[in-house]
């Protein structure tokens, strides 16, 4: 069981040794594969999970509630599945696009401390140590952000830098109100203290802190704005990278606290979380319909699809849940892989303002499919992924009555249409304008530089195909989510 | 002494919160630094002040009920290294930022929103 900790300390292991050894020629071979390594890894665990259920780690011996516990059930380890993915093509991704004034070796050190910190969040059973690993990811984050040191990075960089680090200190805020009413971190053994104590009433100012610590982390309504400042100012693999991870380990730990241990005022946090998702859907939406600049485009519209994923938490059935699981798997994958062709627009083009160019669908017939392909799952067209994601949500807020919200869903699913739409007319379809970027163009891609974005389709376009079997995985998350007793029971095997 | 404490929190975040929402990207920081240090006595706080007894005791030792709480001390302690990291680099940042474009208002930060 000890394999449990190996998505924290493989990355570790590959940061110290990127130290030692600081070659690009290393980097280049040392990125992904040892990527490739974690997604293995992530899928044998999931093989582990669907064996036992649910399965934990006590660190150093020290039996749970006393230590820390490292605990991956169907939720976690679909989430490591997934991420693992997403950064194994973006290390192979960045091998071809990174700009060349930033050096590998230096990027791929902070990608595994970033995804170091990511798996730290999605295994951890421990409140504490979940921040720890958030300060992790985040720094981690911050040094990626500006690591081209252009104007801009740093600006957003700044911005980027300011909210996030003032969600962290409500998240520690959080913490420490926690510990000074029950006494303990670990999450199970919270749990197993506020389902059964009649004054958790008075947990509501903690989860008032970490719902808006998370807030800012999954970029939800209020408190989004340091996004669109940010995400389209690095490089395009860094951006890709982000847009991938970096919200849903928020809507991640959101999914965890507010079903295994903040379940005792559900009438006012789930009307709380199901007002703030659709305004966050419309809100992103309609912003991204606004922007004429992929990057833009895309980045407003992460925002727009987080609302969906609350939005499932919100509905609070197991149906929904499992909707919203599904809906974030797909999301990864398909957000993601739109940043990527928006990376080659850029490489063959060299502009991301969608009036400059034109013309990609005849040059560049590949792209063109490969940016049809997650445009539609994003939009919600079968049969690949995003239409049966989105389906499960519908489906189970019309069965819960919860009929504004799902009124909301679906009108947002035009928004995403529009904005795809968008970007397609423009950048494929129309005519190439007379500009300085029309000569711009490199006359091939290789094979491998379209790689990446294949691989991300293909799981989309899988994801679909095979929604059924998907769906039987996010089901079985959602009720393990929902029916926390063998949580619970795993990890405190020796207490109760 | 708790209730002291809980008012020195509370001064504290006040003044985190005046020195950033002024213009200056220094302040700000600054503010950042009184922001983390009230969550840091905060979390200090939350297990409550047991004077002069120690957190850890030799295995006879004392009762439970007179042992001062060491975890959330520990809490901090992580919360404070953690805390000089990010204050470094913020100020890394600014100071590459001023190197650049020679401004420390905040105003001027307009070109990425829109």
């Amino acid at each position: 069981m000890s394999l449990i900790a190996f998505p924290i300390l493989f990355p570790f292991i590959l940061i110290i040794i990127l130290l030692i050894f600081r070659s690009d020629r290393l980097s280049r071979w040392f990125g992904p594969i040892g990527t490739g390594l974690l997604a293995m890894l992530s899928v044998y665990l999931l093989v582990l999970v669907r064996e036992h259920g649910v399965i934990a780690l006590q660190m150093g011996g020290w039996e749970a509630p006393f230590g820390i516990t490292l605990v991956i059930d169907y939720f976690s380890a679909l989430m490591l599945v997934v991420s693992s993915i997403i950064t194994f093509v973006v290390a192979i991704y960045a091998l071809y696009f990174l700009t060349a004034r930033i050096r590998l070796n230096r990027f791929f050190i902070f990608f595994f401390g970033l995804i170091m910190g990511m798996n730290g969040s999605f295994i951890t059973g421990d409140v504490f140590n979940l921040f720890v690993w958030f300060e992790v990811m985040l720094m981690s984050s911050f040094v990626l952000i500006t690591l081209g040191r252009t104007k801009d990075q740093l600006e957003g960089g700044i911005k980027y830098l300011a909210l996030n680090l003032i969600g962290s200190l409500f998240l520690l805020a959080g913490v420490g109100l926690l510990y000074g009413k029950t006494g303990t971190l670990n999450m199970a053994h919270l749990a197993q203290i506020l389902t059964t104590d009649d004054q958790a009433i008075l947990m509501n100012t903690s989860a008032v802190l970490f719902f808006v610590a998370f807030g800012i982390k999954a970029a939800v309504f209020p408190l989004y704005f340091w996004l669109p400042a940010s995400y389209h100012t690095p490089d395009v693999t860094i951006t890709s990278l982000f847009a991938g991870l970096l919200t849903k380990v928020g809507v991640y730990t959101f999914f965890r606290f507010f079903t295994l241990f903040f379940v005792h005022d559900p009438q006012f946090w789930h009307q709380l979380i199901l007002v703030i998702a659709g305004f966050t859907m419309v809100a992103g939406g309609m912003a991204a319909a606004a922007h004429y600049e992929t990057r833009r485009i895309l980045s407003y519209h992460i925002i727009s699809q987080i609302g969906y994923m609350i939005m499932g938490l919100g509905i609070f059935t197991p149906l929904a849940v499992a909707g919203a699981i599904f809906f974030t798997l797909h999301n990864m994958l398909a957000k993601t892989n739109t940043f990527l062709v928006s990376g080659m627009i850029n490489k063959v083009r060299g502009t991301y303002l969608l009036k400059n160019i034109g013309g990609l669908y005849k040059e560049y017939p590949l792209m063109a499919i490969l940016f049809i392909i997650p445009a539609f799952a994003l939009a919600g067209v079968p049969p690949v992924s995003g239409f049966f994601a989105k389906f499960i949500l519908i489906k189970a807020g019309i069965e819960n009555g919860n009929y504004g919200i799902t009124a909301v869903a679906v009108l947002t699913g035009l928004l995403t249409l529009y904005s795809m739409l968008k970007i397609w007319n423009e950048a494929f379809l129309k005519v190439q304008p007379h500009n300085e970027f029309e000569k711009n163009t490199i006359q091939k891609l290789s094979f491998m530089e379209y790689l990446p974005s294949v691989i991300l389709g293909a799981a989309s376009i899988l994801m679909g195909v095979f929604a059924y079997y998907v769906f039987d995985f996010t089901m079985e998350a959602a009720n393990q989510l929902l029916d926390t007793e063998l949580y619970i029971k795993t990890v405190l095997k020796g207490y109760q | 002494m708790e209730i002291v404490l809980a008012i020195v929190v509370g001064v504290l975040y006040t003044v985190s919160v005046y020195l950033m929402l002024r213009r200056s990207i220094l302040k700000f920081i600054i503010g950042l630094i009184f922001m983390s240090n009230a969550t840091n006595l905060l979390v200090f706080l939350s297990a409550g002040l047991v004077p002069g007894s120690p957190g850890f005791i030799k295995p006879e030792g004392v009762a439970a009920e007179t042992m001062a709480d060491p975890l959330p001390q520990a809490l901090v302690l992580t919360a404070i290294v953690i805390g000089l990291g990010i204050v470094v680099f913020t100020l890394a940042l600014k100071y590459k930022f001023f190197e650049l474009t020679g401004t420390d208002d905040l105003d001027q930060l307009k070109q990425t929103d829109s």
